[in-house]
């Protein structure tokens, strides 16, 4: 169960998207992010189908392991899937009892499941086609014009790097603990979500106390090797934009045309 | 105390501490130490003793409430000298998962030479050196948590390297390793110790590995109670039960032999010379009886 979260995983590489500037890569996918929430009609998504597709396919990353990002996210589209089927108002398609579904229920449930889909494929391309240290060093270098006004740029970044350092410490850890617990005749399967709830009451806990332990380790480490926050400080690898990067950026401004091009296409035609 | 200037390089006069005001005991109490350049200095003691304590004083985690710690001549109270201090006495801990930041080997032997604004070209030539020191270069791009704990730890040593340290100050890296991770550790220090001359302060439980040490150190309470070569030290076997602390097995059993009235002396470390010795004593007895 815990070995299907690959958000935030990396997947070294040396292809065409790998090579992109971090800076890049976190522009465009807030622009393929804000274009997801833009489309308009089905035309539109299967625009939005074969650039990810492209995308997918440039990065040389199993097709497999890119959709293994969607399995943990499979219940959460499924609940909002059935409250926009069920709770859109609209034509009637079909009525039993209390439960009514509408034509505009469907497509909106289908655009939801699509958008959810795109949403977590794009962000788990950026993840797996960057290394963490040049994800947080782009997210750094693309907030410290907002040093100026108070945001603590560096500080994010160096949050984000040990906690994605820390994720696959503290998930080696929970399953140590569970088969811990698990051996000493805890009951994690069974019984009403309260109970299991309760359950999981003896995992947290000691995960927590060694999460602390574990903090307070790391920063006398990091004093022990003179870090003193984000002055003054040089980096082993310096981030550098290249030709490449204008093709990236290329690539989504001629993508965000197209997908307003559809808008208007089917706004004319009259097609959802 | 000998206390030629030149030769030490770290320099503990007469340190008490306490965590919090409230405690009752203090953790160090009047402690006098120090560190000779390419030495390398084993320290003993049992739980409690005060070693995390003083090793953290000795790159300026921790500052003294009486007594001075000066390093190259620089004192630790000093704040203004605190980055140079840390910079040249490096410090590695039990647990190498909490000592590591980056997700990325070669970035994390790179935080330190970052944190001191080294140039971008001299951090990646000390990232080079560093982890060739440690012999995990062909490891440069991998995921530190996929490495065993011996190779991690490697890392983490790596990590203090980078900052060109003058000292090496370890507290029980091998606590948490399995035998082969404990010896490739030691090696490591050893290598490092003779090849490049570093000056190592482990602080350890195995009597083994400090048995490998020039000098050893002895804490009790606080306070140094004994200080010598390893023989000289693990010689003095009651004493040292009296405190709670072992003695290595060959010096155990030559110590006991002894006791039972053979000619034996108790300042027996390897297997090799204890193995030699009860030859010796057997073959004379031996002669003597066939006589
Ligand atoms: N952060 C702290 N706050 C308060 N008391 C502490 C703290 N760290 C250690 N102590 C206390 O100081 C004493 C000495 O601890 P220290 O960690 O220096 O011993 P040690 O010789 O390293 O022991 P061990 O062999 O278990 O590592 C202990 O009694 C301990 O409880
Ligand atoms: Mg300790």
């Amino acid at each position: 169960m815990l070995k299907d979260i690959t958000l935030g995983q990396y997947f070294p590489g040396k292809s065409f998207i790998h090579n992109l500037d971090p800076r890049t890569k976190i522009l465009c996918i807030v622009i393929y992010i804000t274009v997801i929430f833009l489309i308009k009609s089905f035309l539109g998504y299967a625009a939005l189908a074969i650039f990810t597709a492209l995308c997918v396919f440039s990065s040389k990353i199993p097709v497999k392991f890119v959709l293994r990002g969607l399995k943990p996210i499979m219940m959460f589209v499924a609940i909002t899937a059935l409250f926009n089927l069920f709770l859109t108002n609209g034509r009637v398609a079909w009525q039993w009892g209390f439960l009514t579904i509408t034509y505009e229920g469907i497509t909106l449930a289908i655009f939801m499941v699509l958008r959810l889909f795109f949403l977590v494929l794009g962000t788990s391309l950026l993840t797996l086609t960057t290394s963490p240290i040049a994800l947080t060093d782009g997210i750094e270098n693309l907030l410290s014009p907002l040093k100026r006004i108070g945001v603590p740029a560096h500080e994010l970044a160096m949050m984000m790097t040990i906690a994605l350092r820390f994720v696959p410490t503290l998930l080696e850890e929970t399953d140590k603990i569970i088969k811990a617990q698990t051996a000493r005749g805890a009951d994690f399967e069974s019984g009403n979500l309260i109970s299991r709830a309760k359950a999981m009451i003896p995992i947290l806990i000691p995960l927590f106390i060694s999460a602390f332990r574990r903090a307070d380790d790391l920063a006398v480490a990091m004093e022990c090797r003179c870090y003193r926050g984000g002055e003054n400080r040089t980096r082993l690898r310096a981030l550098k934009m290249s030709y490449r990067d204008g093709f990236g950026f290329g690539a989504i401004i001629l993508f965000t045309a197209i997908i307003i091009l559809t808008n208007i296409l089917s706004g004319r035609l009259g097609l959802v | 105390m000998d206390t030629n200037t030149k030769d030490t390089v770290i320099d503990v006069n007469n340190v008490e501490f306490l965590y919090e005001e409230t405690d009752t005991a203090q953790v160090l109490k009047g402690i006098t130490l120090n560190v000779r350049r390419g030495e390398f200095l084993a320290v003993l003691g049992h739980n409690g003793s005060g070693k995390s304590t003083l090793a953290k004083h000795l790159n300026a985690i921790l500052v003294p409430q009486t007594g001075n710690v000066t390093v190259e001549g620089f004192d630790t109270a000093d704040e203004n000298l605190l980055y140079k201090i840390r910079q040249r006495v490096g410090m590695v801990f039990q647990n190498p998962d909490n000592q590591l930041v980056a997700t990325i080997v070669e970035e994390d032997v790179a935080f330190a030479p970052e944190n001191l604004g080294v140039p971008q070209a001299e951090i990646k030539k000390r990232v080079e050196y560093a982890l060739d020191a440690v012999n995990m270069t062909e490891y440069k791009e991998h995921a530190p948590h996929m490495l065993s704990g011996g190779q991690k730890q490697r890392i983490a040593i790596a990590g203090i390297l980078a900052m060109k340290p003058d000292v090496l100050v370890m507290d029980e890296p091998t606590a948490m390793l399995d035998p082969v991770g404990r010896r490739e550790i030691m090696e490591t220090v050893k290598k490092l110790n003779r090849e490049e001359n570093m000056t190592v302060v482990m602080i350890t439980h195995f009597m083994e590995e400090a048995a490998e040490a020039d000098r050893v150190i002895v804490m009790d309470h606080g306070k140094s109670i004994m200080e010598g070569a390893p023989k000289e030290v693990f010689s003095r076997v009651e004493e040292l039960k009296k405190i709670g602390l072992d003695v290595p097995q060959t010096t155990e059993l030559c110590f006991l032999l002894k006791k039972s009235g053979l000619d034996f002396d108790a300042n027996i470390l390897t297997i090799d010379e204890c193995v030699n010795k009860v030859m010796s004593v057997y073959n004379s007895k031996g002669g003597a009886t066939n006589d």
